[in-house]
């Protein structure tokens, strides 16, 4: 296999461009700004267009009106630059258009920093902007995975006709691992409901609006039903010595790698500890917690945000289970070292 | 040739079937409102052209956000003032089809600026119609950034004042100030001749699209009898004695039998060329071999140092070499408060597991190029540890006695070498061949993927056969324990 050692923003663009990526609309912002660096020097090479856009707002527009055209387009942010995009956002939900977007996650609010947090889990996950949507959101948490989730997130985004995001952190993007490619995709279907500048497709509308209430009601229930159908069947996680765990840890994206290591070595200590990494964090692995709730695993939430997971996890458990919380905020990462302290209080109180 | 007026353009629809007005045939808009004209004048000029089919409009928010109920065209309706930018987005994507923005005074002057001014800087290749009617229509009358000074909005009720709201803008006037627009003309229809005028504007703003030929807007001056609290006559007159007086009628550039045509040709690579272009053929498939030995096994590395030492280097030439290898490898960053001065240090993993926390709290191997990062590193290095550092640097020795501790007079070495910037190739040399955790042959084939400028592979790799003799000499001897 060959392997290429690449930091984890530049593998999203590569995954872009073998998912079939073909237009990108950026504006710099740290620690995002080399997705935009990487999409301006590949894609002009392969026939794509890249355009810094004067602005966040103007970027998520610009996306809007490509991928009105049944094409495949990104751009990507960090925080700050996100909260700018929801409007946009927002339109492409109700307008049901497969943009794809990437939020490299820094420390906030406001200006923040530029340190890795997860506090964007709620802005992403729960909507963000205005009107009852859901983005589909998956949390890579390698090098490899930005590269592969990149690429699946096109697919999803089209299969559903809905904003997929990527949701990861200045650390991941930063890092560089070994990174292997699949095969380009080439082969994309004419999209029946997009506007392509023809005779088949000038009747198409692509818009959001809805006067009467009536039809306004019933466009917002075809969305739930989509949002329910993905949460059936697109729902992903990892499972790490679940099996016989009987105390779980639940964590996504980087803060998921500190909780191996603390498993790897509390498991040599003969605790059984597992660990649930959701990669979908909407469509959320919800089923699979109640189960576990179901049977008394008691549960530890650990995020890089003020527990914006937590109440996830707490309400897929329903309150049956302790759910157990530790958090790190400001740009700080826990270290797998004050995991195992916090892992071993935790289980030995359940 | 111009059809008369009273046919209706192929590009409206036969029946206005969006609009859930159960009349089919009118449109919504207020009786003597301008969007009915201006809306014919688009109509006629695509059918003519014959671009109907290609034709995609862009509905702003106001009035106009309904002008999908009208044309037979392909339609994106747009959030309030982003129209450019969508505009801008499916002429990207398809820059066969012919984009029309068109868009209010409010929505374009005011909260789209931005995408205004740099749509026509980039000189997108799109028609802009601009209907400027001094307020804003459809929310109820409110205060527009082309309101006339004295104007009375349901937000300016004493009349817009420049002290408190600023003068009108000129849109016009403002674009001309740019390098790419091809086209720009304020035009009105408050009389026949006016409209007449108005009607070759749009046309012509459509045409240089078609040519390929770049950047087109035109400014309408419309009546809202509705907004402006008038009867249609008298908006007509308003216009002509209070609008053309702040808005000057007339053309402000026309570059368009100046301007070369800019042909598109779309381009779409093969399979190969993609994998060419991303790099992934140069990616090779040999596999070196691995000979860690026990003691050193999985190392979990800092490196540390000054900004500019080329830490952050030495430590992706650990992980290049790693994966060569076939090793599950990884490199994180990690700076201190300032980029360059302070301490800039790396985390490497080299590992036959996989690598779960890309963190190295308690390294197994730590290298120090500076003072501060020995100081401040040493007492993590797990028991049994290597600290290697700079010697020619650091003029403390560390305190440990539960490592083995290796000095390298790396710097004066790279000085030996005529480069000192290369001390840290000689620093990753000697970590190579003091603990053997990879192969000198393997380090050296990395050089290619990390130095990216070619003339200087020759003196890193030096550094590093140089570095990997000291540390191998040194394991042979043994360090001397503290």
């Amino acid at each position: 296999m060959t392997r290429e050692l690449l930091k984890g923003n530049y593998a999203v663009v590569k995954g872009a461009i073998l998912a079939g990526c073909r237009l990108y609309f950026g504006y710099p912002i740290t620690p995002a700004s080399e997705i935009a660096e990487a999409a301006s020097n590949y894609l002009p090479l392969i026939g794509g267009t890249f355009i810094q856009a004067e602005s966040e707002v103007a970027a998520i527009n610009m996306l809007y009106g490509a991928v009105s055209g049944g094409i495949r387009a990104m751009t990507a942010s960090s925080s700050p630059g996100i909260s700018l995009k929801q409007e946009g956002i927002s339109y492409a939900a109700g307008a049901e258009l497969p943009i794809v977007v990437v939020d490299v996650v820094r420390g906030g609010p406001g200006l923040g920093n530029i340190a890795p947090e997860q506090s964007d889990y709620n802005q992403i996950v729960k909507g963000g902007g205005h009107g009852n949507y859901k983005n589909i959101v998956l949390a890579p948490n390698s090098a490899q995975e930005m590269c592969d989730l990149t690429r699946d997130a096109f697919d999803l985004a089209f299969k559903y006709r809905n904003p997929t995001f990527i949701l990861t952190d200045g650390f991941i993007g930063q890092m560089m691992e070994p990174v292997s490619y699949a095969e380009p995709k080439m082969e994309f279907p004419r999209e029946d409901w997009a506007v392509y500048g023809d005779r088949e497709s000038k009747r198409n509308l692509i818009s959001s609006i809805y006067l009467d209430p009536d039809e306004l009601e019933a466009h917002n229930v075809k969305l739930q039903k989509k949002y329910e159908h993905a949460q059936e069947k697109e729902v992903r996680y990892e499972n790490y010595h679940l099996d016989d765990a009987k105390f779980v840890v639940i964590a996504y994206g980087i803060v998921s790698r500190m909780v191996r290591s603390a498993i790897d070595q509390l498991r040599k200590e003969g605790l059984k500890v597992g660990m649930l990494r959701p990669i979908t964090l909407f469509p959320f692995p919800k089923k699979e917690i109640k189960e576990m709730a179901n049977h008394g695993t008691a549960f530890l939430v650990t995020e890089m945000s003020n527990g914006q997971l937590l109440e996830d996890v707490r309400l897929a458990a329903e309150f049956k289970v302790p759910v157990y919380f530790y958090n790190r905020m400001g740009g700080n990462v826990p270290g797998s070292e004050e995991l195992i302290e916090q892992i071993k209080i935790r289980y030995q109180q359940s | 040739m111009i059809k008369t007026e009273w046919t209706k353009s192929k590009a409206f629809y036969d029946e206005y079937f969006r609009n859930p007005n159960p009349d089919k045939k009118s449109t919504h808009y207020c009786p003597g409102c301008g969007h009915g004209n201006v809306h014919k004048f688009m109509a006629e000029a695509l059918e003519d052209f014959g671009v109907i089919d290609q034709s995609i409009i862009i509905s702003p928010v106001g009035c106009s956000v309904f002008a999908y109920y009208y044309f037979d065209t392909g339609n994106i309706q747009a959030a309030h003032g982003r129209a450019a930018a969508v505009a801008t987005g499916i002429k990207r994507a398809h820059p066969h089809s012919i984009v029309i923005s068109y868009q209010g005074d409010g929505d374009l002057a005011a909260i789209g600026t931005a995408e205004l001014i740099h749509t026509a800087n980039r000189g997108e290749n799109i028609t802009v119609i601009f209907i400027n009617n001094a307020i804003y229509g459809m929310t109820g009358g409110q205060m527009a950034p082309t309101t006339l000074l004295g104007q009375k909005t349901t937000t300016s009720p004493r009349g817009r004042d420049a002290a408190n709201e600023g003068s009108p803008i000129r849109v016009c006037e403002l674009l001309n100030t740019l390098d790419a627009p091809v086209y720009l003309e304020r035009v009105s229809i408050h009389d026949v001749k006016s409209r007449a005028k108005a009607r070759m504007a749009v046309r012509k703003a459509i045409k240089n699209q078609i040519d390929g030929k770049g950047y087109s807007m035109v400014e309408v001056l419309s009546p809202c009898p509705s907004g402006w609290k008038m009867d249609p006559v008298d908006s007509l007159k308003w216009i002509e004695e209070e609008m053309m007086k702040v808005f000057p009628l007339g053309v402000l550039r026309d570059r368009s039998n100046e301007i070369q045509p800019r042909k598109i040709e779309k381009h779409y690579p093969t399979r190969e060329e993609i994998k060419e272009q991303l790099g992934l053929n140069e990616l090779k498939d040999k596999l070196y071999p691995q000979t860690q030995q026990q003691q050193y096994k999985n190392p979990a590395i800092k490196a540390a140092g000054f900004g500019g030492q080329g830490i952050l280097l030495l430590g992706i030439g650990l992980a290049q070499a790693g994966m060569m290898e076939g090793y599950n490898v990884s490199w994180i960053p990690s700076y201190g408060p300032e980029m360059r001065g302070g301490t800039a240090n790396c985390h490497v993993h080299i590992s036959d597991k996989i690598v779960g926390s890309p963190v190295v709290s308690y390294p197994s191997i730590l290298v120090a190029m500076n003072r501060p990062s020995l100081e401040k590193f040493e007492k993590d290095v797990i028991p049994g540890g290597v600290i290697i550092y700079d010697s020619s640097l650091i003029d403390v020795k560390p305190s440990r006695n539960d490592v083995e501790i290796m000095e390298i007079p790396a710097t004066k070495m790279a000085d030996e070498l005529g480069n000192t910037r290369i001390a840290n190739m000689v620093i990753l040399g000697a970590l190579v061949g003091y603990t053997a955790i990879l192969n000198k042959n393997t380090l050296i084939d990395t050089l290619p993927y990390i130095i990216t400028r070619q003339r200087l592979i020759e003196i890193n790799k030096k550094a590093v056969e140089n570095g990997f003799d000291f540390g191998a000499n040194k394991a042979l001897k043994g360090c001397p324990q503290n």
